[in-house]
């Protein structure tokens, strides 16, 4: 059920999604930084196919908590499951196969930058992929350059581009190798207002072709109100209140409803 | 105070663990599937050729000095014959293969430091592991044997520009034949001259690599952590090769001379 609790965990999804898949499963996960606790025991599912738009504000730990799906950081406590595997507990080569199920969107691109743009996307295919035949690949990079608008860059340097095309091509890297969840750390921020509302469509567009389940981590109400299929916010390291945009819009709860003023 | 010395135990033993593992993860990856051959290939060329100038340079230099600064005291003892000899001994034993190895610490550690640092501060490490991507093979696996390759020949071509320095030196105030010069120099070699010093420089090399990708790859996530890592790179890089030098010479006079 669609639920808005003030200062209660949300457990729960929308009703929609009750019959569907959880691809990830998250209960109860607590992660620190010495004696800093950042999650403070979060327990959140992702339905398959649906985007999940993570909304906080600033070190509430929303980046940490992508990052501990993604296992660049351990957490300490509480279960994390992709597709039914507890990432803490996977071996180096099954991480890097749960891995390729899963794709990241760093907030600055993360671009390669000795490398092209053609091959920031080469370097997944033949490392990742295993892929050899020059022609596959020079197929697979303009599909992906021409998915995102951006088939002219494909010589440039990242150094040559803007943050909205850095951001473009970083979600082409990414959507090149088809993983099924995307993890979008602030996808729009930095950018104009125009940028991110193509930034933010172009996530959606992408989103339908490949039918790709997302948690979208952002305090842009914009992007958030353009992507979410379900917003959950965060305060102090667990979720606070949860449900689509527009009833949280009608939130009385004063943290939640200063996202959407 | 004891409470502060244990604490200060638990973090230096915590750091060797960490190199301990990073050294497991460089043989595990080097000998793993899809060694990334093109890419050792560009950072040889990157290490070793674009190093070229400044070892030469301060190959031929070294030799040219260092017989300069040597002949007054041997004519003193009229033994100025015995320089070319002298000279090739200091160089190929100890000299060239120590000051082109404390040269590259600075340029290359350094240089290694700075670039995984920046790459980690960028997230691009981050994107390589999350892709999937195996970013140990692709990054240390390769610029540390690089630098283990490229090292040992920086220094053969230190070692020949140093005697090339050498006999420009004599002939400043000496007419002495190249040949003359250069059999003289070879004669008074053996191979417990050439050998050891020729393979002390693959580990000099394989320390170089090693601190460098070290502090770059587990460098902090603030832009001052590049300049940190670049930096306690070289003066890691540099104490090693002090270290590893004292070993080595220690090791070749009990194999070689006993």
């Amino acid at each position: 059920m669609e639920t808005i609790t003030d200062h209660t965990t949300i457990t729960t999804g929308p009703a929609n999604t009750n019959d569907r898949e959880v691809v990830i499963e998250i209960k109860e996960l607590h992660k620190s930084f010495g004696d800093h606790e950042v999650l403070t025991g979060i327990t959140m599912d992702l339905y398959k196919g649906e985007n999940l738009v993570v909304l906080g504000r600033s070190g509430q730990g929303k980046s940490v908590l992508i990052k501990c799906i993604a296992g660049l950081l351990d957490y300490h406590e509480g279960i994390l499951k992709v597709y039914g595997s507890e990432i803490k507990e996977l071996k180096e080569e099954e991480l890097r196969k749960a891995r390729m199920k899963l794709g990241f969107l760093f907030q600055s691109g993360a671009l390669y930058d000795s490398m092209t743009v053609r091959e920031n996307l080469e370097f997944p295919l033949t490392r990742v992929l295993g892929l050899t035949d020059k022609n596959e690949i020079d197929e697979r990079i303009n599909e992906m350059l021409d998915s995102v608008g951006l088939l002219d860059a494909i010589d440039k340097m990242p150094s040559d581009l803007s943050g909205g095309m850095r951001k473009r091509i970083g979600l082409a890297r990414t959507l090149i190798l088809k993983p099924e969840i995307m993890l979008y750390d602030e996808p729009t921020t930095g950018l104009d207002p125009i940028t991110s509302k193509e930034i933010s469509e172009l996530m959606v567009q992408l989103q339908k072709k490949y039918k790709i389940s997302s948690v979208i981590i952002t305090h842009d109400m914009d992007c958030a109100k353009i992507t979410a299929d379900r917003i959950l916010v965060m305060n102090n390291g667990k979720y606070i209140a949860g449900g689509t945009y527009e009833i949280l819009e009608q939130s009385s709860n004063a943290l939640v409803n200063s996202f959407f003023k | 105070m004891p409470a502060k010395f244990i604490s200060f135990l638990k973090d230096q033993g915590e750091k060797v663990g960490d190199q301990v593992h990073f050294l497991g993860s460089f043989f595990r990856n080097t000998f793993k599937k899809g060694f990334e051959w093109n890419e050792l290939i560009r950072e040889c060329y990157l290490i070793g050729y674009k190093s070229l100038p400044l070892v030469a340079i301060t190959g031929f230099i070294l030799g040219f000095v260092f017989t300069l600064q040597s002949e007054p005291t041997l004519k003193a003892f009229g033994a100025e014959n015995y320089l070319p000899a002298m000279v090739s001994v200091s160089l190929i034993r100890e000299i060239a293969p120590v000051i082109v190895a404390l040269i590259c610490a600075g340029k290359i550690a350094s240089s290694i430091g700075a670039e995984l640092g920046s790459m980690k501060v960028t997230e691009q490490i981050d994107a390589m592991e999350v892709s999937g991507s195996n970013p140990i093979q692709y990054l240390v696996v390769t610029r540390i044997l690089a630098c283990t390759f490229m090292i040992p020949l920086l220094t053969i071509i230190a070692d020949a520009l140093g005697l090339l320095g050498g006999f420009t030196g004599i002939n400043i105030s000496n007419k002495v034949s190249a040949v003359l010069y250069f059999n003289k120099a070879i004669a008074a070699l053996d191979f417990t001259d050439f050998i050891p010093a020729f393979i002390k420089t693959f580990f000099f090399g394989f320390a170089i690599g090693f601190v460098g990708c070290y502090k770059g790859y587990n460098s902090g996530r603030g832009t001052a952590s590049v300049g940190m890592a670049a930096n306690s790179a070289v003066v890691n890089a540099s104490l090693w090769v002090i270290v590893l030098d004292a070993v080595a010479v220690q090791l070749t006079s009990v194999l070689a001379y006993h």
